[in-house]
């Protein structure tokens, strides 16, 4: 098999793997920290064992995320050391800026936050779950800062042989950073309230400490409503029109557009096909993707039939993941709305079977992130560098076939086995559920 | 000094910084894989529970600083070292989650799987920092491309080894006066008594090392001899190492730590001045060697990761003390410990 090809395989594999995790500590880190503010203002002990249930189910994410993001950090010099060479003096800072910045942050504070509540004053205690928070999504910002600049390189010049940086900010905030920064952290908002949601939700089937999940329920949905609609409107919209204006080929993909059309339609529904790229059985309303895009029913959008052929990206693949990232974006709307209407009509507690579904949703939101980096990741294909670099020149030339396949192997097996343990441990955590209250709060 | 040094020193730091708080973590990880006594096991544990994590990032933040900085460096090593690299993953990624995993499940097989992630996680890394530490000392095949042709095997020659063996003989040690620092009553004084054992090794594998290097990468020694200051790092190191055995035996913990973590800083010290300004050295041509010159970034991206390293670094600094000194004294184990 082509080393190109397994190098492309381990890294998918590897950051989808590790993707599974930030996403959830980051929501979860932002809600432990609406929790522990009430909980310290208002001095209820209710809020604190929400604080430290939750807490431990945040660690045990947290440690997994660890575990596999020091993969990732190397891999960019292990396999992809062309690329790395290539890129290097803009590429590193980013990922340098991480370390610094939100690394030592986030590990040395969560340190705190999980052992010192008995070491250290209640305002400390606070401050030290903030900073996961902030530590976090500083994470997120600088890496998401790295995949930006592939996606829409900026600030830089090519000369001796390599990519040179010209304009730091411009190379920082390249035309898709902010959006895609918006665009994914509100994921991982969403991403954290589903968890906290369906955690609870099965505190209540189980009835097991109710008094405290029906606080934490209640939080988990209006919360997860607010981040939801934000994720379609304005995230998700502007996220969109940003592809249109600078990959125009990703975005004839996305939307499954062949042939270059004024007042194009928004696909509902399609087959779509790779050989020739084209649409099945389509269920389509004429020129609102032009309306979307560009805010004018008659404006042209490009088919992939616009672009020489050897630089679409596969058209099956990414209209297929994007549109159902965008229906599970549309469910998440709708059942959290649900859910807050019931909570509204106080008849929430007794839907059992909603209560269920807010359970089996867990897993939702970590697939929607996934089917959505398939969409930026497959879709910006076959470049590395959109427009400066292809993946195939990108791969290390030094490391055979063989050596990459007996990692994928050794890599597969691990999250194999790591995940099977991630599930298996959490699904025991949350059985044995937070401590009890002591009777006094319980009957206030 | 121009930035390209600057560079070089930061890096030299980060591994500093790295062998120093890594070091002792990973000591108490080898040391783990020798403790009989659960409770000890879980005091192990506990004692580096709140800052082990912080400690790694010192490896990642200086991946992140070498491959911006020198990006050569980064994509050359971090390709031509791949299976070892593979290898190192896996132990850090076992080693990480049985920290949390360990006690998740009550039961004495599931413990002593973990107890042997925890162990053999740190026993690994220690031994490939040398290893590492002693290829990139001795050379690796370059070619005029600056691309690495060498093998996996061939990185495992017998001087890299020895490097190997030194390492974890200095993080054993290392970890052993941190965890005595830690810990009361037997277990202390169990540790108290290993030290002096370490350390009697560690001073005759450094010798045997150093020796070595003479014939293994004798241009090492080209006009350092010369320069005052290898002979102001070579006798602070002497004078640290011969105070180790000295605090320990008078109980003064705390300065044997100190010392021990001057020896580490110093022998990555004296092997920045032997190297410089040569990053990689060249076994194929020591012309093809990768430098600070010829392996760095342009001046910009320099300066932009010098500005962002000077305001991001005090701060880590300020806080990680901070932290280890909420953390300080004996480990108790409470409802919040692992
Ligand atoms: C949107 C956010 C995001 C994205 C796109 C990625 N990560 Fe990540 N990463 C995080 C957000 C995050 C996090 C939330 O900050 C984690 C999860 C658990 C943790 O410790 O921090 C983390 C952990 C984490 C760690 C361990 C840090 C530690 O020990 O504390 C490393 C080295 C990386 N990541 C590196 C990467 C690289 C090189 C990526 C690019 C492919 C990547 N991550 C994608
Ligand atoms: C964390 C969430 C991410 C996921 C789930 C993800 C997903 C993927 C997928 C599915 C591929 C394979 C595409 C293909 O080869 O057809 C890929 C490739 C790649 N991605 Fe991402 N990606 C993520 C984040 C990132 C980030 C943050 C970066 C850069 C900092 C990045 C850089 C790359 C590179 C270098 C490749 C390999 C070369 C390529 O195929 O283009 N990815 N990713
Ligand atoms: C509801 C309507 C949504 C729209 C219109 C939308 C739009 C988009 C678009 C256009 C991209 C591709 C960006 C690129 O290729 O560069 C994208 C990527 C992504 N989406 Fe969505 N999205 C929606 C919902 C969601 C939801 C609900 C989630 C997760 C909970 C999600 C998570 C992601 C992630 C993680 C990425 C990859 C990172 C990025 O490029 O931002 N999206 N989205």
């Amino acid at each position: 098999m082509d080393a190109v090809f397994l190098a492309r395989l381990q890294f998918a594999m590897t950051v989808g793997f590790h993707f599974i995790f930030p996403p959830i500590t980051i929501g979860l880190a932002w809600l432990l920290v609406i929790v522990e503010t009430i909980g310290w203002r208002k001095n209820d002990e209710r809020y604190t064992k929400i604080g430290k249930f939750f807490g431990k189910l945040l660690a045990l994410t947290f440690v997994v995320g660890v575990a596999s993001g020091i993969v990732m950090e190397f891999q960019f010099g292990t396999n992809w050391s062309e690329y790395s060479k290539f890129v290097g003096d803009i590429f590193g800072a980013p990922l340098a800026a991480e370390g610094v910045f939100a690394f030592f942050l986030e590990s040395g504070f969560l340190g705190l936050y999980l052992f010192g509540r008995k070491r250290v004053s209640k305002g400390v205690h606070w401050f030290s779950g903030l900073m996961v928070a902030v530590g976090s999504t500083i994470s997120a910002f600088w890496i998401l800062v790295a995949n930006s600049w592939q996606q829409t390189p900026a600030g830089f010049i090519v000369q001796n042989g390599r990519a040179e940086l010209t304009g730091f900010w411009d190379a920082v905030f390249n035309p898709s950073t902010l959006i895609r920064f918006w665009h994914t952290f509100d994921a991982a908002l969403i991403t954290g309230a589903f968890f906290m949601a369906g955690v609870s939700a099965y505190l209540l089937l189980k009835k097991k400490n109710t008094e405290i999940a029906k606080i934490s329920m209640k939080l988990a949905l209006i919360f997860g409503l607010v981040v939801s609609v934000l994720e379609l409107f304005p995230f998700g919209h502007e996220h969109a029109k940003q592809v249109a204006q600078t990959q125009p080929e990703k975005f004839a993909a996305i939307e499954g557009l062949y042939s270059t059309q004024q007042g194009a339609p928004l696909v509902f529904f399609a087959l779509p096909t790779d050989n020739p790229p084209d649409l099945k059985g389509a269920l389509e309303i004429p020129s609102v993707l032009s309306w979307l895009a560009f805010g004018d029913i008659d404006a042209e959008i490009k088919g992939l039939d616009a672009f020489p052929e050897d630089e679409i990206p596969p058209l099956w693949l990414t209209f297929v993941s994007f549109h159902n990232m965008v229906i599970l974006g549309l469910y998440f709307i709708l059942i959290m709305a649900i859910g807050v209407w019931y909570l509204y009509r106080k008849s929430l507690w007794e839907k059992k079977k909603l209560l269920k579904v807010f359970l089996w949703s867990i897993p939702l939101p970590v697939i929607a992130c996934q089917l959505g980096w398939i969409t930026a990741e497959v879709g910006r294909q076959p470049w590395i560098v959109y427009k400066l670099m292809r993946t195939s020149d990108a791969a290390s030339v030094t490391v055979s076939a063989g050596e990459i396949l007996f990692s994928i192997i050794l890599f597969g097996g691990i999250y194999l086995l790591l995940g099977a343990l991630y599930v298996y441990i959490m699904a025991r955590e949350i059985k044995h559920g937070p401590e009890p209250l002591t009777s006094k709060e319980a009957i206030a | 000094m121009d930035l390209n040094t600057i560079w070089f020193l930061l890096v030299a730091v980060l591994i500093m910084g790295y062998a120093v708080l890594d070091g002792f973590d990973l000591g108490v990880g080898i040391i783990h894989l020798f403790t009989k006594d659960e409770n000890e096991k879980r005091i192990n544990i506990n004692s580096i529970g709140p800052v082990w994590d912080g400690n790694e990032v010192w490896l990642l933040t200086g991946g992140g600083a070498l491959f911006a900085a020198f990006p050569i460096v980064y994509a050359t090593v971090f390709s031509g070292f791949y299976l070892a690299l593979v290898l190192l993953l896996f132990a850090l990624i076992f080693r990480a989650v049985s920290f949390e995993f360990r006690g998740k499940v009550d039961s004495d097989k599931w413990r002593k799987a973990w107890d042997l992630a925890f162990g053999i996680g740190s026993l690994l890394p220690a031994v490939l920092f040398g290893v590492a530490i002693g290829n990139i000392l001795r050379g690796i095949p370059i070619n005029s491309e600056g691309t690495f042709t060498g093998s996996f095997f061939g990185l495992l020659n017998p001087y890299a080894i020895l490097v190997g063996v030194l390492s974890l003989v200095m993080f054993t040690m290392h970890g052993s006066i941190y965890l005595a620092m830690k810990t009361t009553g037997g277990q202390k004084t169990r540790l108290k008594n290993l030290t002096p054992k370490l350390w009697i090794t560690f001073v005759a594998v450094y010798l045997l090392a150093t020796l070595y290097t003479f014939f293994e990468a004798p241009f090492l020694f080209d006009g350092i001899l010369s320069s005052p200051l290898f002979w102001v790092l070579l006798v602070l190191l002497l004078l640290s190492l011969l105070y180790i055995p000295v605090a320990v035996k008078s109980n003064s913990l705390g300065r044997a730590f100190i010392s021990s973590s001057a020896v580490i800083i110093m022998m990555i010290g004296l092997l920045g001045i032997s190297l410089f300004p040569m990053l990689v050295p060249s076994l194929t041509d020591l012309a093809y060697s990768l430098t600070i010159y010829n392996a760095s970034s342009t001046e910009r991206t320099l300066t932009a990761m010098l500005i962002i390293a000077l305001i991001g670094m005090p701060l880590v600094i300020f806080y990680t003390a901070y932290i280890y000194k909420v953390f300080k004294g004996k480990v108790i184990i409470s409802e919040d410990s692992y």
